[in-house]
């Protein structure tokens, strides 16, 4: 099938799927994708897309940001705004690792100064932080703590020594749903999520330190603290086995409920409940928590960041000016209000695989920010660049203030084992004056930037379609994999 | 299915499993000549992903009881709870034993498992499995015994 005669050319980068396209659609979809891009999109993806319009509640559009791609339920890149009146609420439009996130580390210092002593920063870096997977972690929480930290977020970290008070402006939420409700989430879940707190993850997660390599937007680059030439770090990581337990829970709710509310849905992933049912709510209200869990996690590991720096270089953490530019969530659910039809109205953003980028003048951002719209920090791969960028009042009319998240594989990860020797990957980064640590060969292998689709092209297309607009670009000098 | 193209990793003559590519996760098919032996294989299945199960030596014995609706769901009931205890247990499995039957609202499984807690100069990562999904899971009973799903990696 041809996608170019289904699909109906808005504006450049934007696509509209009509309602035609499938029988139950309430709104038509929206699909951000450059001329190229758009013909190589899966037919899979764009079903999700229909299919997330047919259901109940949903506002204005289905949303396929730059970076769709095939998932279970949504697309992966996918966005849903639904009713708080009529909507409903699914687990299927956040995905497994709830609060999924990235977080951006600024430092006054330049690459001249870390670069020799880089590969000592990622070994540091990598017994600081741990990986997490088959070991203990390094802290040890009492009964009841765990609660704490589902219902407090960053918040509980801070006040238990990890990282500074103003950290906390500067994140998502502040760190903290004030929806979390611990008692919704399972004993299970908590169990996953005790020994875990801390820790990195594997996979996709990761620690970089990059440099500035180029600024885009003078202005903005300045009301968010980064300057060429000058040192920052990211940190990519989720809620864990914590939230991941949540999600598989639900799931298994939503099933059942949604057979009980008499929901039609075209794909049983997208199993949910009505907004104002004890479902959805119990649900929301868990996965906030979990959310919370993962800003404490990268809180922490904010903290042990801090530390590696302060040990390699010497100096103090504040005199290396290590501020947090941002934190945002890519795997997440929030109420929020958004104008619709020339309405504020209250609705449940669904974003799998998407970034908030709200626009100038939002009560969310942080005051320092409010002129510019929000951070929206998008990573690479290991070998290629990641971009800083900020929201805009197109994606507030257009995506419920959303834009792309990543770049997204085109390799699976055995075929990417197939196509590359990890220890050949190491060295070819290295080659390029990038040093790579990780726990083993194999993940190298399967994260290898090969595997990986273009994310100059996904920003560029974000950038193109006004959904958010480029602020500068980083490149990597050093990664520690979990 | 999308476009993911169907490459089983392994291909003896009779393989216990075989895995498929997606293009972020891994999908696995078991094979068994009775249910319980699909279930048994897919449990292996889902360890081989993360570590090479035959250096995981069979120290530790673990039992359990699950009660699920259907038999897909069971499938599903039955890895997650070894997903967890491999989190929470700080433990790889490599051998699996399953007993199946049909209980008034569905089937119960008893299971007794064993394996060694995660030495990791002994055990190499492979893959850290986030989650069980219900992406193309089967349960296939009808001649043959064969389950399929997707982990999410």
């Amino acid at each position: 099938m041809s996608m170019e005669k289904t699909l109906t050319k808005v504006r450049e980068c934007v696509w509209e799927l009509p309602t035609s396209y499938k029988k139950g659609m309430r709104v038509p979809g929206r699909i951000f994708l450059n001329d190229k891009s758009i013909k190589e999109l899966e037919a899979g993806a764009i079903d999700q897309v229909a299919n997330v319009a047919c259901l109940p509640g949903i506002q204005k559009f289905s949303i396929g940001l730059p970076d769709i791609h095939f998932g279970y339920g949504f697309s992966i890149g996918g966005v849903g705004a639904f009713s708080a009146r009529t909507g409903i609420i699914s687990p299927g439009g956040v995905g497994f690792d709830i609060n999924c996130g990235v977080r951006m580390l600024r430092t006054n210092l330049t690459e001249e100064e870390v670069r020799p002593k880089m590969k000592e920063l990622i070994d540091t870096l990598f017994k600081n932080v741990p990986s997490g997977v088959g070991s203990k972690g390094q802290i040890k929480l009492q009964e009841g703590q765990i609660d704490e930290v589902l219902n407090n977020g960053a918040e509980w970290a801070v006040e238990n020594g990890y990282g500074w008070d103003h950290d906390l402006e500067y994140l998502e939420e502040n760190g903290k749903m004030e929806e979390a409700r611990s008692e919704k989430v399972s004993e299970k879940a908590k169990k996953r999520g005790i020994p875990q707190l801390g820790s990195l993850g594997s996979g996709n997660h990761f620690l970089e330190v990059q440099k500035i390599e180029e600024i885009i937007d003078k202005d903005a680059a300045r009301a968010f603290g980064v300057k060429k030439g000058e040192v920052a770090v990211l940190i990519h990581s989720g809620s864990r086995g914590c939230g991941h337990q949540v999600c598989s829970d639900y799931l298994r709710t939503m099933d059942k409920a949604y057979k009980r509310h008499k929901i039609n849905i075209p794909d049983r992933q997208l199993a949910c409940a009505p907004v104002d049912s004890d479902e959805a709510q119990d649900y929301f209200q868990a996965m906030a928590a979990a959310a919370n869990y993962a800003w404490a996690n990268r809180q922490m590991i904010v903290h042990w960041v801090r530390e590696s720096f302060e040990q390699i270089f010497r100096k103090s953490a504040e005199d290396m000016e290590m501020n947090i530019i941002y934190d945002v969530a890519h795997n997440i659910a929030k109420k929020e209000i958004h104008e619709i039809k020339g309405r504020n109205t209250e609705v449940y953003v669904h974003r799998k695989g998407a970034t908030r980028a709200f626009g100038p003048g939002r009560k969310e951002i942080p005051s320092a920010y409010k002129k510019i719209g929000q951070p929206v920090i998008i990573p690479g791969t290991m070998g290629t660049a990641s971009y800083l960028l900020h929201g805009t009042q197109t994606a507030m009319e257009e995506t419920f203030g959303s834009t792309a998240h990543g770049a997204g594989r085109k390799m699976s990860r055995a075929g990417a084992k197939r196509e590359f020797k990890g220890e050949e990957v190491q060295k070819y980064l290295a080659s390029i004056g990038i040093i790579v640590k990780a726990t083993s060969m194999p993940i190298v292998a399967e994260e290898s930037p090969g595997a990986y689709k273009d994310v100059d092209e996904v920003v560029k297309t974000a950038h193109d379609a006004k959904i958010s607009k480029l602020v500068a670009k980083m490149v990597p000098l050093g990664v520690a994999k979990g | 299915m999308n476009n993911n193209d169907l490459n089983p990793e392994k291909s003896e003559d009779n393989p216990k499993f075989e895995f498929f590519d997606v293009t972020a996760d891994t999908g696995y098919w078991a094979y068994g000549s009775t249910l319980e032996e699909s279930f048994e294989n897919a449990g292996l299945a889902m360890f081989d992903v993360m570590t090479d199960t035959n250096k995981v030596s069979h120290i530790i014995k673990k039992q359990f009881t699950i009660e699920s609706e259907d038999k897909v769901s069971l499938l599903y009931d039955w890895l997650e709870e070894l997903l967890f205890r491999h989190d929470v247990d700080f433990m790889y499995f490599s051998s699996f034993n399953v007993n199946i039957s049909p209980i008034n609202k569905g089937y119960k499984l008893y299971a007794e498992v064993c394996g060694e807690e995660i030495n990791s100069k002994v055990h190499e990562r492979l893959n850290e499995v986030k989650a069980v999904t219900f992406h193309l899971m089967e349960v296939n009973d009808e001649k043959e015994y064969r389950v399929s799903g997707i982990l999410d990696l």
